[in-house]
């Protein structure tokens, strides 16, 4: 009977690739690979490319990153490798409850609290100091691929650091011992030894967060400026996949738009199967080598 | 020599605070959040916000009780869809596994927890609302309920798994069926493990907004039975945010104040319940 159960999951996810897969069928024939290199969003003339908005996703995405990698495995390093276990714990506690934030949270404090920081303060400052590269010129409205990034990053660094520190911990003792005792300092023997040793756990921690990145819908939604754009600024608004669907799919008419929508839902679905995918192979493959060298 | 042992202690230092600092940067903004939530929500709720429907635009006042009455009506709903199949599917994984069956449905179940949450919300658009040619409590329900699956059953998989084997040997040795060692001896012990976890389950997916986009909807009414479109609070949130009232903003921050309240409620109860330990004592 419990078999039952088990069964229907596997059948939900089956039902779910089926629906997306003949739910955009319209488009999937009538553009074919256009779809993903056009950049003309036009549902009056029935014309969907879907360019600005993998733009924009694979663009906030990359901010975030950029922001959260760093951040997130200096933290990890910190509560791993460092901090005494009774600072540690409540720590991963705080990061812990920082990841059962809602995102719709996230938005109404990038709507009120980060997007006039940003127009007043931060891009000005960005401007004047960085703004002979092409990524920080144009008007600051707040709003954009930047501040979205932004928060992305602060919506990701939980899920760095709380997978990273576990691949950091799983790492034997020995190899921090013989380090230290061939006289390496503690920094050396965490980021010569001990991050190598993570390296390809920390790897699947960040294909994890990126998955996140690319599916978040409401936070980015409420930030990115809703506006099909591709600039080289940082500062333009723009549109993400998560974002276009979220904001036209209840308004969609006729067969074909509501189509395009389910199929950049389906583009969405593939990333991020493809992503958590490698992610829990290379976990995978830490873990199994932790415990290998462990026995040895 | 000494130089660049000096040199090399100091880049040490120097980079050890940085880790400190990246850790104390990513714990702050949890504070950050709290601090700005209770700020700006804290003048902003009063006793009208539980009770009273949202008034008509432009008006100010009102509250947001068809809102927390649809979240809590769409959470309920969505237990019913997500806790059965999580739980018995997790007693399929933890007590009949080992076959082929129980690695795909464990792969199809990290799967579904991966799915985007806005992809989740066409899914349950096109399975529930289109037939029904209507929004409804149901899709919605449906939406956030699927995405509880994954995570009770993992959880349940994990904590049965947590139960001492000699307890199960113990059962069938005095001459229970495999059955109702399960049902009378392995989930009682596993019980209170199982319960932490649906309650982080239910915290999870109280907060999403994006499948209740286009399934439960919104609606600035009550909304009778389970076939209408209905008010949650995070899609609240969501609309008022994003309006240009000033009260609905005001409304907003409450509205963003109890539902965070709720979710770090439950979190923080779940985690101490957990760190002290749910296993069965081995004596």
């Amino acid at each position: 009977m419990t078999f039952l159960f088990a069964a229907s999951v596997v059948l939900i996810v089956v039902l779910l690739v089926f629906e997306l897969w003949t739910g955009s069928a319209l488009p999937r024939h009538k553009f074919g690979l256009n779809f993903f290199f056009t950049k003309v969003w036009d549902p009056i003339a029935e014309e969907f490319g879907a360019l600005p908005f993998i733009y924009g996703t694979l663009v906030t995405a990359g901010v975030a990153l950029f922001i959260a990698v760093p951040l997130g495995i200096g933290a990890a390093i910190f509560l791993a490798e460092l901090a005494p276990q009774k600072l540690s714990d409540p720590l991963q506690f705080f990061i812990d409850l920082l990841a059962a934030v809602p995102s719709v949270i996230y938005g109404l404090l990038g709507v009120f609290i980060v997007i006039p920081l940003m127009r007043q303060w931060i891009q000005p400052a960005l401007k004047s100091t960085l703004g002979f590269l092409p990524l920080f010129q144009g008007p600051a409205y707040g709003v954009g691929f930047f501040t979205a990034g932004i928060i992305l990053a602060i919506m990701v660094i939980p899920y760095i650091i709380s997978v990273s520190r576990e691949v950091l911990l799983s790492v034997p003792r020995d190899q921090r011992e013989a380090a230290l005792a061939l006289g390496s300092t503690r920094w050396e023997s965490t980021w010569k030894v001990v991050v190598p040793f993570a390296k390809t756990g920390i790897m699947g921690s960040i294909f994890l967060a990126l998955a996140r990145a690319l599916g978040e819908t409401v936070a980015v939604t409420m930030v990115i400026g809703n506006t099909p754009t591709i600039s080289s600024s940082l500062f333009s608004p723009g549109y993400s996949i998560a974002a276009v669907i979220a904001n036209e799919f209840t308004e969609a008419t006729g067969d074909l738009y509501l189509q395009a929508l389910i199929e950049l839902g389906l583009v969405l679905f593939l990333l991020t199967f493809v992503l958590n995918g490698l992610a829990r192979l290379l976990m995978l493959l830490t873990t199994q080598r932790g415990s290998g060298m462990g026995q040895a | 020599m000494t130089a660049r042992l000096r040199w090399r202690k100091l880049v040490s230092g120097f980079m050890l605070t940085m880790t400190g600092v990246c850790a104390l940067v990513a714990v702050s903004v949890l504070f950050f959040i709290l601090g700005y939530l209770v700020y700006h929500g804290g003048t902003a709720i009063n006793w009208d916000f539980f009770t009273k429907l949202p008034m008509p635009v432009g008006e100010t006042g009102g509250g947001m009780a068809n809102a927390i009455v649809g979240s809590a009506k769409l959470l309920l709903l969505a237990s019913l869809i997500g806790v059965p199949i999580g739980f018995f599917g997790g007693i399929y994984l933890a007590e009949f596994s080992g076959s082929k069956v129980a690695f795909v449905v464990r792969y199809a179940a990290d799967l579904l927890n991966g799915v985007p949450s806005i992809v989740i919300g066409i899914f349950a658009y096109a399975l529930v609302v289109l037939p029904f040619k209507h929004f409804s409590t149901i899709a919605g329900a449906f939406a956030i309920g699927l995405m509880m699956i994954p995570i009770t059953l993992r959880s349940t998989e994990e904590f049965l798994l947590g139960v001492p084997r000699a307890l199960r040997e113990g059962s069938m040795a005095l001459g229970a069926s495999k059955w109702s060692t399960i049902i009378r001896v392995v989930v009682p012990a596993a019980y209170r493990g199982i319960m932490t976890a649906i309650l982080l389950a239910l915290a999870r997916v109280a907060g999403e907004t994006a499948p209740l986009l286009f399934t439960a909807f919104g609606n600035r009414y009550w909304s009778p039975g389970w076939g209408q479109p209905t008010a949650a609070l995070p899609l609240v949130i969501y609309n008022y945010a994003l309006s240009p009232y000033e009260d609905w903003h005001r409304q907003a921050w409450a509205a963003g104040l109890v539902l965070l309240g709720l979710i770090l409620t439950v979190n923080i109860v779940a985690r101490v319940i957990l760190s002290r330990g749910v296993a069965v004592p081995r004596s």
